[in-house]
């Protein structure tokens, strides 16, 4: 039996007072798209950098495709595909300069033409690195990534700052690569993104996971399917009231905001209008929607993904 | 199976076109590289063109016997004679605009004042003397004749040009490496390169095979505007003045790849090339001989490779010499480019 895509077993990075990874235990199959779910400053990233052999471990076991750099760097160097955060590619190049300069570096190839191809870039062949728009910069790193033809790719927060149109472009890249079979860990701050693409789900905080399993999976943790969110303008709700209301199943109070977990809205929503209306308080804002990943994130650490 | 690799599509081949790539999509880079230099060679060419002696400006305070003084001085072509009350003389002898200043105290003798660290002044103050002397009398016992020699090879532009060569071999070898290699650790694409099987040497190779090429131009474009134009004479051979070049570069390019082995902003590595390259350029001999430096520093100034670079071209272009009298200079540009290379490679910061 091949071994895992990766195998992480106590993985501990810090940096000087701060420990940025705390014992990380995961494995990925392969074929597999696994997604590492986080805010800002929960460790993903340097999770994903010591797989890719450039940051070290201060403890625990790495073992990419079954190899550890120690023993075989540049044999996981060529058999991975990456996307950085931050990699700005040198903007005097062509597109296809580029992925040629790329190219030369892996002893298995794609040709050049079939991955601007495979990205669609065919029209910017000859386009400069630094006349292209961020979705099109983003799809030549993943070009990049590719073009070496890896059992394993890596991506950090591959869409991170694009539009919404180019999002769905790499969306529907990374959807194909797994279709090929290849096997994708990628990081993301993204719900939607995670549930959209990922077979499989790490929840990361504080450098730790918090929760594993296929998206819906971990949606069920909330318990149930939907979520009330509401905010009052000039009162203050008893949450002890709230619970009491029909199909809610638990309550959470960030802020001034409110957040209700609930398995029958058509019968919770009526129920609180008019508790709100005896307690004379007014909505300042109300959303219900079903439930996310975000809302698993909420559920497990009290927080929200983007301010946390 | 893959088809087995061409050529291009090795990586130092493919490494080595994007350094030229990068260099020739730069228009300013090619200024500072090409033109400025040849500009620079020309402006100061003009400048320094070599002129008759110039006309020296005494002035005589007026006194009694000025008259007499005024009269004498007035025969010599070189000198330029005013007459004018003393105040006005001290102030313009002050501001520089006479060399000396002639007090006529008695009709048989005067006070010569000037500023004795004034070139100017202390030849003025000779020929000033020389012909009052005459004037008055005095008789020559030595015959003498003069027979002009103005050569090829002692003229300012003689000197500037090879000075300006090591310069820019400097320069550009230094930004050339330097410049690039931080520009892109701050951009990430070290980073991004380390991760892929990519081998570090032929990284850092492909730096000195760019530079190496374009090395040939720069200089064949400064020595040959400085032959045909000014007439600079080249009378070492071209091989012996290239593996000069060849190695400074080489040793400046392991200056520069030590000063950019660990800063992560260009103006951390601007500032630390600056504090490199300017000693080099006041005490290495570019526009000025290095001999005019006090022999107590002279020991450090000969160990600075640009004045290792400077020596070693002046002394190929303008007195001929060849590898045997280059001994000391080769071996200084040597030990700079293993030092250099190793240290910088020990500390390189690929992230």
């Amino acid at each position: 039996m091949k071994a895992p895509a990766l195998a992480l077993r106590g993985l501990v990075k810090r940096y000087g007072d701060v420990t940025a990874v705390a014992g990380l235990d995961l494995t990925v199959n392969r074929g597999e798209c696994f997604g590492l779910l986080g805010p800002n400053g929960a460790g993903k990233t340097t999770t994903i950098e010591i797989c890719e052999g450039l940051t070290e471990a201060d403890e625990g076991e790495v073992r990419v495709l079954g190899m550890t750099h120690r023993e075989h760097a540049d044999e996981i160097r060529a058999s991975i595909g990456i996307s950085l955060q931050e990699t700005q590619l040198t903007e005097k190049l062509t597109v296809e300069e580029t992925v040629q300069l790329f190219q030369s570096f892996y002893p298995r190839r794609r040709p050049v033409d079939e991955v601007i191809a495979a990205v669609q870039l065919g029209e910017k062949r000859t386009a400069r690195v630094g006349q292209l728009s961020g979705g099109q910069k983003q799809r030549l790193a993943l070009a990049c990534a590719i073009v070496g033809d890896p059992e394993l790719f890596f991506l950090d927060e591959p869409t991170t700052g694009l539009d919404p149109q180019s999002r769905r472009q790499l969306w529907a890249l990374i959807t194909r690569f797994k279709a090929e079979g290849r096997t994708i860990v990628l990081t993301t701050h993204y719900m939607d993104e995670a549930e959209q693409l990922c077979d499989r789900v790490a929840i990361v905080d504080h450098g730790k996971i918090i929760a594993l399993g296929t998206p819906r999976e971990l949606i069920g943790l909330v318990g149930s399917e939907h979520v009330v969110e509401f905010r009052l303008d000039n009162a203050a709700a008893d949450e002890a009231e709230l619970a009491r209301l029909p199909g809610v199943t638990r309550i959470k109070q960030i802020d001034d905001r409110y957040q209700l977990d609930v398995s029958r809205v058509h019968q919770t929503i009526p129920a609180l209008l008019a508790y709100l209306t005896t307690i004379g308080a007014t909505l300042s804002d109300l959303v219900t929607h079903t439930a996310t990943l975000e809302d698993v994130f909420v559920h497990l650490t009290g927080r929200h993904l983007r301010d946390a | 199976m893959p088809e087995p690799r061409t050529w291009r599509e090795r990586a130092i081949v493919q490494l080595t076109l994007a350094r030229f790539r990068e260099f020739f999509r730069e228009p300013e880079a090619l200024f500072w590289t090409f033109v400025f230099p040849i500009i620079m060679a020309a402006g100061l060419g003009l400048a320094f063109r070599n002129k008759p002696a110039e006309v020296l400006k005494v002035a005589v305070v007026r006194t009694p016997a000025a008259a007499e003084v005024v009269a004498g001085l007035a025969r010599d072509p070189h000198l330029d004679v005013t007459l004018l009350d003393d105040s006005v003389a001290a102030r313009q002898l002050r501001t520089g605009k006479v060399a000396l200043l002639v007090v006529p105290t008695t009709t048989a003798s005067v006070e010569y004042r000037f500023d004795d660290t004034r070139p100017e002044s202390i030849t003025a103050r000779r020929m000033v003397d020389d012909a009052l002397q005459r004037v008055n009398g005095r008789q020559d016992p030595v015959a003498t004749t003069d027979a002009f020699v103005r050569d090829r090879g002692s003229r300012y532009i003689d000197f500037l040009v090879p000075g300006l060569l090591g310069m820019n071999l400097m320069a550009s070898s230094m930004w050339g490496i330097g410049f690039t290699v931080v520009d892109q650790r701050r951009k990430k694409l070290l980073k991004r390169f380390v991760a892929t099987p990519m081998s570090r040497a032929e990284y850092l190779l492909s730096f000195l095979l760019a530079r190496l090429s374009l090395l040939v131009f720069e200089v064949g474009t400064l020595v040959t505007f400085g032959v045909l134009v000014f007439g600079v004479p080249l009378r070492g051979s071209v091989v012996t003045l290239s593996v000069v070049c060849l190695l400074g570069s080489l040793a400046f390019g392991g200056l520069g790849l030590l000063i950019a082995a660990r800063p992560k902003t260009v103006e951390a590595a601007s500032g630390l090339m600056n504090f490199a390259m300017l000693p080099m350029w006041v005490l290495s001999g570019v526009f000025f001989s290095s001999a005019n430096f006090p022999d107590a520093m002279q020991p450090v100034i000969k160990a600075l490779p640009l004045t290792a670079v400077n020596n070693s071209l002046r002394a190929i272009m303008l007195e001929g010499a060849g590898f045997g009298d280059l001994g000391l200079e080769l071996a200084i540009l040597s030990a700079w480019l293993v030092v250099c290379f190793t240290v910088a490679l020990k500390i390189f910061r690929w992230k």
